[in-house]
């Protein structure tokens, strides 16, 4: 990997300056308005674009370098996985059900990010954010692919990969993630820029690829190990994009503080609810756990987002809104979302199960001011009735956040055993939320979040209630791809392929 | 709030009552009861009984719970809108007041075998 | 105090290169975890990469990094020699 450098007399500051500013020009027969129409109605006010710079002083041909270089890393391991019975080599099939979640709700997301980055690179003026913003574009489009690549390989094995497409726009689960970029997708360039480049990626990627990817190698999954740090070491680019472009609005115009706050409070709360389906991925669905999400928490979400609106409180900015609710909600969410997960399992494309005593001792000791006092009794119980041959299938189907579209599975700040009732009365229509921030976002901009496509509401709109279709509809294969894992295709034949791999019979 | 835009921006709400085919929403949950992770979503006639909303579309769905066969509904508090509200149970959801997406909550007070309830 | 990092995937390129970031920042924290080490530091990491290049015996341009790079934190500002993580308390 000798790669010498393109301009060795060139500084990188000289190329950087070369590559980007040197490229734009002063328009001379329309006007910068007609040109670029969308920069200014959110109210951002910005007097000088070439303020804007990148700290990695990234060029393009430096850039295609670099990432084919990654792509030739990802392909080599990719066809060794491969070659390898890659997908017996995993610790137990239960993990492939965070593969199945990830692929479904968090890919087809990458490419709602490309589609955004590549619309906000046409929108902005300044040419270092147009350089920036096209290189994530391209970035984002990798990552899609290369996780749509590499989970293929397993597509070819296991059940409940085969429809990601699909279920994206029609599952239940999913919607949480698509309404979250939807939001991000049809906001300004500005906001956009806070609800991917900084929300997203610096203050919750980490979340989402680090301790998770960890988590792979730890189960032997050297495929999404892969794909999971190719892609995130074009995160710690975003990120310092995401964090420029706010320190950028920041110093152009005091009258931006107040715009940039609400974006913060409003994406920093979207985000966490996002991530509640990775809690649930970090506590339960990796046999091999590397950390809590309690202990992710701790590092990339205290110690990391402590330090940056620390770092931002110089422009006056301070840590979101939802920040002390959400520090609460961490000892809660993953138990409360894997309960909801296990009992709606009929409807999900990958499958849950019960702890075993093992599982439940290990989160005892992560959460000990929780598990056991709220959580274990009620997976003693699920467990008590599976035994029974009546297994807990919850067919009473969930109430929906008209925000964040998560099941309504939180509870009260304060009191862990009452459900969080929150309602609102807009233009004659009633409307109900799983939080006072997801309300808060609502009363800030109704009319987008009344357009809300909820799952739930749905199923008796168009299919009236008919389950076996609306299962059709989605592309579930029922007794294949949902259910609990203890009697499931995958665990069997997961089984019997080790089996065989590791004997002679 | 409106929301920022550069036109006048104009929402339509998906989930209207006549869009569920005569039927309305009802949400109904059981306070301090988690076992059933989320309030349930029952679509249901507006005529329909109250009785019935409970006998036959909630009852079945609380059997999970070992508390579920000691309730006594004569003495079961109900909420409706957040707010104390009494049932009549021979009459329609529509003579009692449930309009579309309201949200009824159940409390027994007493009854808490799997949750440790202050 | 707040912590900046960086974290690097562990494979034989980063090796030296996380010789050189514990040498050059003697406050830094080095956590092997599973594929991945991440270094911490009190406010400030320095990235130099003439310390690289005295390990691998060639040239090193620190843009290299991205390819091996999987998170950081901090203010970034990078120049030829060297790349630094800050936080203002």
């Amino acid at each position: 990997m000798d790669m010498k450098s393109a301009n060795r007399k060139l500084s990188l500051k000289d190329k950087y300056r070369l590559f980007t500013r040197d490229l734009g020009w002063e328009p001379s027969y329309r006007t910068r308005e007609e040109i670029f129409p969308y920069v200014q109605y959110e109210g951002i006010k910005v007097h000088d674009w070439d303020k804007w710079e990148d700290p990695f002083r990234l060029t393009m041909d430096a850039y295609w370098k670099y990432q084919a270089e990654k792509e030739r890393k990802f392909y080599a391991i990719i066809d060794a996985h491969a070659q390898n019975n890659g997908h017996l080599h995993i610790t137990d099939a239960r993990y492939l059900s965070a593969l199945k979640i990830f692929l479904q709700a968090i890919s087809p997301g990458e490419f709602c990010a490309h589609k955004g980055f590549a619309r906000v690179g046409r929108e902005f003026p300044g040419v270092g954010t147009q350089v920036a913003c096209q290189m994530q574009a391209i970035d984002e489009i990798r990552h899609a692919q290369t996780q749509i690549h590499a989970l293929s390989n397993y597509n070819r094995f296991y059940n409940g990969f085969h429809a990601f497409a699909e279920q994206r726009d029609r599952i239940w689960y999913t919607s949480v993630a698509r309404s979250f970029f939807d939001d991000a997708m049809s906001a300004g360039p500005f906001e956009f820029m806070i609800a991917i480049g900084f929300s997203f990626e610096y203050v919750l990627t980490n979340l989402l690829f680090v301790p998770f990817m960890s988590g792979a190698a730890y189960n032997g999954d050297m495929a999404t190990v892969t794909f999971g740090f190719s892609a995130q070491s074009d995160e710690a680019r975003h990120m310092t994009l995401g964090l420029e472009c706010i320190k950028f609005m920041l110093e152009q115009d005091p009258d931006n503080l107040p715009i940039v706050q609400r974006w913060i409070d409003k994406w920093f709360w979207r985000g966490f609810r996002v991530l509640g389906l990775v809690s649930t991925m970090m506590d339960y669905m990796l046999p091999k756990r590397v950390m809590s999400w309690r202990e992710a928490w701790n590092i990339y979400g205290v110690e990391n987002g402590g330090a940056l609106f620390k770092d931002l409180a110089r422009y006056g900015i301070r840590p979101p809104k939802g920040w002390n609710d959400a520090e609460e909600a961490v000892d809660h969410m993953s138990h409360q979302l894997m309960l909801g997960l296990y009992q709606w399992s009929f409807g999900t494309a990958f499958h849950a199960w019960i702890p075993s005593d093992e599982d439940m001792d290990w989160l005892a000791k992560k959460y000990p001011e929780t598990f056991d006092r709220y959580y274990r009794p009620r997976w003693m119980h699920i467990r008590k009735l599976a035994a029974a041959g009546t297994p807990f299938k919850n067919y009473g189907l969930a109430k929906l956040c008209q925000c964040c579209q998560l099941p309504v599975v939180f509870t009260e700040p304060g009191d862990p055993t009452l459900s969080c009732h929150r309602e609102r009365v807009h233009q004659g229509e009633k409307y109900h939320f799983c939080s006072d921030h997801c309300q808060a976002l609502f009363e800030n901009e109704p009319e987008k979040y009344v357009q809300a496509w909820l799952p739930m509401p749905q199923l008796f709109q168009d299919l009236q209630g008919d389950l076996t279709a609306w299962m059709d509809w989605v592309f579930l294969r029922d007794g294949e791809d949902n259910g609990d894992y203890a009697d499931s295709l995958d665990r069997r034949n997961f089984e019997a392929w080790r089996a065989m791999a590791t004997s002679n019979q | 709030m409106p929301v920022t835009a550069r036109k006048t921006y104009l929402g339509v709400p998906r989930d209207r009552v006549e869009n569920f085919h005569g039927k309305q929403l009802v949400y109904v949950s059981w306070d301090h009861h988690l076992l059933f992770a989320a309030p349930f979503l029952l679509c249901l006639s507006p005529q329909t009984p109250f009785g019935d909303l409970v006998q036959k579309a909630l009852l079945p769905l609380l059997q999970a719970d070992p508390d579920a066969a000691a309730i006594d509904w004569r003495q079961v508090e109900w909420l409706k809108d957040n707010r104390p509200w009494t049932p009549d149970f021979g009459r329609s959801l529509a003579d009692n007041g449930i309009g579309h997406k309201d949200q009824l909550r159940l409390r027994t007070p007493g009854l808490d075998s799997l949750y440790r309830v202050h | 105090m707040s912590t900046v990092f960086i974290a690097l995937q562990a494979n034989e390129e980063t090796r030296p290169i996380i010789e050189a970031i514990a040498s050059d920042n003697p406050l830094a924290l080095v956590h092997r975890e599973p594929a991945m080490v991440k270094i911490d530091a009190p406010n400030r990491l320095v990235i130099r990469k003439e310390s690289i290049e005295e390990r691998i015996g060639r040239r090193y341009d620190l843009q290299e990094l991205q390819i091996n790079l999987i998170t950081l934190s901090g203010n970034v500002d990078e120049d030829d020699d060297s790349l630094t993580l800050t936080w203002n308390d």
